[in-house]
């Protein structure tokens, strides 16, 4: 690592430069091209016909006459595999996901028939033109009761619906009969649907000249879509290329091999015409984008001072119906037992989690993955033992965080904490949220007759964890190095090719400023190329808050190589010894002579006019590819303390955010100006999280939210203003101390803004152990209250 | 999320569009922001639309006797940027500064909302409390054939109007606001935009005991009481209760805290 030669922020170039993101031009003048936007001579457009219901035996379904040319179910689909994407982990239920249904259907929206036509209301015209024969099955649709017994079976053979159960026996038995204080509490999340401003789609043709199929999707994770379209479709990879042009958010939505993408690709094949699919937000939020529901019984012990002294959980994750690939069923369920004890450090620990079956559509990674849900069971639980011993719930915290002078620290469940001062981010964020007033405005009554509640979430955040960790997982992809491929051009602009890909993060920028920091070259002269197989090195893609880590790591070390190299062609155009020769600024020069040479001096020489170049020159020339893994890869961990002040109705049960602040350590930061719009953007999901998103489904397991009148989100009005704090603590591990942070923001805003309801809420006795808090649950809890007062003192 | 084929007529009269109508397959469009949604999520599938947000006849607005006539096809937007003329001081644009979102409102008609008759609209609440009435047009040989109806006669339920299949919403009529009146509304939403939950309109004349009490985004059509008891809660909860044996008693005492806030206001508004 250079050392950098500005600390001011607006001037200082490479890692830490506070850089307007390069892609932004393109999309704020709407010139960004999605799958959307793409248009093919003869193309055809796809609509599916998905089940209707959540539970049955498929018993017929009939084409119209007319039509069945255009009209597929599984049986037409050929030589076409199902999605199968088991976990390694002990006692992993295996489960295919058909392409199209056969035999049964398992949840409302899983694809029946591909319908074809040429444009898209006709080929919804064909959907609606099928008849279906669905012999209707008792559904599941809540995971506990699914897990009763006599419950409905989803896969049969199993003979229970649970995918996975995990174990963490931890000895609370001691503790569990000395304890001074003991609370019990049962907390629940919804199921949510992660709503990025693009939907999915997918465009497949087949190329005759190549021998190859082509297709287009809006993904995070190309390489892996091609390993997966090759396992289902029984292509080689070579006969398969997969391009992600501008993707419109992930957030974990396309990190998933779609059922889409593998019957949109065959049917470019058999039509020999290029097909598209473009998911509706009907689809989107009825069938494909569910997350998020947890539930955790929780029984905490402490001492008389609140300390935490055990934690023994049982927790359900509800998984859906099919194990999605390539991050399978358990996604959340594994990890929510060896993460649950956060940023603290105590005792003992038992957690056991069940990651359940039902008959919903299958749960996918949403930003924050399991780690959201975990904050809230472990954050309100602190805030809930704080009360218990009528303490300020930040000094409980206090006492229980992770010292800084035991860094790094090996926690209960093993988890290597890598770098930081957790007491230090809290006391920033008591301090920024100003709890000391707030405390004294709790003291006098509001003139408009709400309550003032003040509530903290903090957490760490493991990220960019690599193949240790997914080993022990054993899900069918496990990441190891991260490679990339960096070349300087005859005219001495920079290509950088990483299989990753960019769908909002700002990696354009920010990996250009990686080739910044190391070679001096303006960011304006580097090309980050990525979303292709066909131009880019694999890659596992963009997931897990690993880009800036792993792909950044593996574009400094290419970057370095390239400099030695350059270095040397520098040093023979100079005639000074190899030793005396530096490069700064994008400039080769040598202690020896006043003589420069220009990266384009360097690139046009090896290039054009290689006759002035010794005979012994490095032949690899100036395209270096370097493959990167940090020194330790369990993960860097960075970590943040959510502060909030709310003003709550009980009257009317709705909740207004007065106030937030957020301390935040994600190392050192390559861009704090993309990592404060990566916080903003997380926060408002997080306040969707706490107060807004639910999709709620019915007794036969129907999907009661189906737009977004219905389904919803944060807009403008409802995000506040969020004050930001950095700490930027190096991690030990990593190329330039940097860690992953883009999912932070979305982690802490249930738990804080919940405390703070619930602090709201004391004079009431009320207390609200779940999210969305709606202004039903609101008052729910206060009605609940109420009336345990009047038999109390009945 | 693509409608049915359907067919697309414009015409120059109202009269010709009611005669148009009469085939029984034929349904006007005039802003679509509910029906829109409609027909691509084929919730509706009709066989033709009329557009009538170019009609003429429904784009005007004039001072008459008593109170302005406003045109069906006045959007929300014209409203809300005082286009129109307000004899209401200022409670037409403030209303209409607060429907769903400003691209709604660019399209969405004052008409066409009433029309539709979703029980969470604001116009519906509005109008009922300020008096308005409806003017509807049918097909007739000799000359038209109008009626004038009180919201309460034309709104009979959520989405439900007396409106008959070949019969246009032409206009609304705004009695004139006095001066020494006031007027209060409250709605709530959990976000900014979003369809309410609950809503109330208040309106207090000069005369102490001309007071109207309008209570929205209920299961059906808007309710409404006049006199001195209309801001009464036990009269409201006795009302609703009877007319919703199922809304439970969190429900009913969410909607008067509603009334409160919206007579709060009306101190102000």
């Amino acid at each position: 690592m250079q050392s950098r030669k500005d600390d001011n922020a607006s001037v200082k170039r490479g890692v830490g430069a506070k850089k307007v993101r390069k892609e932004d031009d393109r999309y704020m003048r709407g010139l960004g091209d999605f799958v959307g936007d793409m248009n093919m001579p003869g193309m055809l457009e796809v609509a599916f016909l998905r089940s209707p219901v959540a539970h049955g035996q498929l018993k017929k379904i009939t084409k119209p006459t007319n039509a069945e040319q255009n009209i597929f179910v599984a049986a037409d689909l050929t030589g076409v595999k199902g999605i199968l994407a088991d976990s390694a982990l002990p006692g992993f239920k295996s489960s295919e996901q058909p392409i199209l249904a056969k035999e049964k259907v398992r949840y409302v929206g899983e694809l029946v028939a591909a319908c074809v036509a040429s444009d898209r209301a006709k080929a919804e015209d064909l959907a609606d033109s099928i008849e279906l024969d669905i012999e209707n099955l008792e559904a599941v649709s809540d995971m506990l009761e699914g897990l009763e017994e006599g419950a409905p079976l989803i896969h049969e053979q199993w003979g229970d619906n649970v995918f996975q159960h995990t174990l963490v026996d931890g000895d609370v038995e001691s503790i569990r009969r000395t304890a001074a204080v003991k609370i019990e509490r049962e907390y629940r999340t919804a199921r949510q649907c992660m709503s990025p401003m693009e939907g999915r789609g997918v465009l497949a043709f087949w190329d005759s000249r190549l021998e190859q199929l082509q297709v287009f999707t809006s993904t995070q994770i190309p390489h892996i879509v091609r390993t997966g379209l090759s396992e289902c479709l029984g292509l080689s990879h070579e006969q398969i290329r997969v391009v992600a042009p501008d993707v419109g958010g992930g957030f974990g939505y396309k990190g998933i091999l779609l059922a889409e993408e593998v019957a949109v690709a065959w049917l470019a094949m058999h039509f020999k015409r290029p097909v598209r699919w473009l998911e509706d937000r009907r689809e989107q939020l009825t069938a494909n984008a569910n997350c998020r529901e947890h539930f955790y019984r929780v029984t905490a012990y402490a001492d008389e001072s609140g300390r935490l002294l055990a934690l023994d959980t049982d927790a359900v994750v509800d998984a859906g119906a099919y194990s999605s690939y390539p991050f399978s069923a358990c996604l959340e369920g594994a990890q929510v037992a060896s993460i649950l004890p956060g940023p603290y450090d105590f005792q003992a620990y038992r957690c056991s989690t069940v990651s359940a079956a039902t008959n919903k559509p299958p749960i996918l990674p949403y930003r924050g993955v399991a780690r959201t849900g975990v904050c809230f069971a472990m954050e309100l639980t602190m805030d809930a033992l704080a009360r218990a011993v009528g303490r300020e719930p930040s000094d409980v915290r206090l006492d229980c965080l992770v010292k800084p002078e035991d860094m790094p620290f090996t926690n209960i469940t093993g988890k290597h904490f890598d770098s930081g001062n957790y007491p230090e981010c809290l006391r920033r964020a008591v301090e920024a949220i100003d709890l000391k007033s707030i405390r004294k405005r709790q003291e006098t009554p509001e003139e408009d007759g709400r309550l003032i509640g003040i509530g903290m979430s903090i957490f760490c955040e493991q990220s960019a964890h690599g193949t240790s960790v997914y080993a022990g997982w054993g899900i069918p992809m496990v990441p190891g190095h991260e490679q990339a491929v960096v070349r300087l051009t005859p005219d001495g602009s920079l290509e950088i090719r990483v299989g990753i890909h960019s769908h909002g993060q700002g990696l354009e920028t920010t990996l250009a400023q990686v080739a910044e920091e190391v070679l001096g070259i303006d960011t304006d002269r580097v090309r980050v190329v990525h979303g292709d197989t066909a131009l880019t090195p694999y890659s596992t893609g963009t997931w897990g808050s690993r880009c800036m880590v792993m792909a950044g790591g593996a574009v400094a070390r290419a970057c370095t190589d390239l400099s030695e190299r350059i270095n040397n062609i520098g040093a023979h155009l100079l005639e000074v010894p190899l030793e005396s020769v530096a490069l700064a600024d994008g400039i080769v020069s040598s202690t020896r002579c006043s003589k420069t040479a220009t990266l384009e001096d360097v690139a046009r020489t090896w290039y054009l006019k290689p006759q002035l170049l010794p005979e012994n020159v490095d032949g690899g020339g100036l395209e270096v590819t370097a493959g990167y893994k940090p020194e330790r890869d369990s993960g860097t961990f960075s970590y943040a303390c959510h502060a909030v002040v709310v003003a709550i109705d009980p009257e009317l049960g709705t909740t207004e955010i007065l106030n937030y602040a957020i301390v935040e350590d994600g190392g050192v930061l390559v861009n704090p100006m993309i990592v404060d719009g990566q916080v903003y953007g997380g926060v408002a999901q997080g306040i969707g999280s706490a107060l807004y998103e639910e999709m709620p489904f019915d007794k036969n397991g129907q999907p009661l939210a189906s737009t977004l009148a219905d389904y919803l989100l944060p807009g403008a009005t409802e995000v506040p203003e969020i004050v930001i704090d950095h700490m930027e603590t190096p991690s030990p591990y990593t190329e330039f101390g940097q860690k992953g942070i883009g999912e932070s923001g979305a982690i802490g805003p249930p738990a804080a803004i919940v405390n703070a309801i619930n602090d709201a809420l004391r004079p009431l006795n009320a207390e609200i152990c779940e999210v969305p808090v709606t202004p039903h649950r609101m008052l729910g809890a206060i009605l609940k209250a109420q009336l345990a007062k009047s038999e109390e003192t009945a | 999320m693509k409608p049915q084929a359907f067919d697309y007529h414009r015409v120059k009269a109202v009269a010709e569009a009611c005669q148009k109508m009469k085939d029984g397959e034929t349904r006007p469009i005039a802003g679509g922001q509910s029906l829109g949604p409609m027909l691509n999520l084929r919730l509706a599938r009709p066989g033709a639309l009329l557009d009538v947000a170019v009609l003429r006849e429904l784009r005007g607005c004039q001072r008459v006797q008593g109170g302005v006539l406003i045109g069906a096809s006045i959007t929300h937007a014209e409203i809300e940027d005082g286009l129109v003329p307000d004899n209401t001081g200022g409670i037409l644009p403030i209303i209409a500064r607060g429907i769903a979102y400003r691209a709604i409102r660019s399209r969405g008609t004052i008409g066409g909302s009433l029309a539709h008759a979703d029980p969470s609209a604001d116009w519906a609440t509005t109008l009922s409390v300020l008096d308005a009435q409806v003017i509807l047009q049918g097909p007739s040989e000799g000359g038209p054939s109008r009626r004038r109806l009180y919201l309460k006669d034309f709104i009979t339920g959520a989405m439900q109007t007396v409106i008959a299949e070949d019969e246009l919403l032409i206009a609304i009529f705004v009695p004139d606001v006095p001066e020494d009146s006031r007027f209060g509304y409250f709605k709530l939403c959990r976000k900014t935009g979003e369809l309410a939950h609950a809503m109330a309109a208040v309106f207090r004349g000069a005369d102490p005991d001309d007071l109207r009490v309008v209570f929205g985004a209920l299961p059906g059509a808007p309710m409404i009481q006049t006199g001195a008891k209309a801001l009464d809660p036990i009269t409201w909860q006795h009302a609703l209760a009877k007319r919703y044996p199922d809304m439970d008693d969190t429900d009913i005492g969410v909607r008067i805290h509603v009334m409160k806030k919206a007579l709060e206001r009306s101190n102000t508004q």
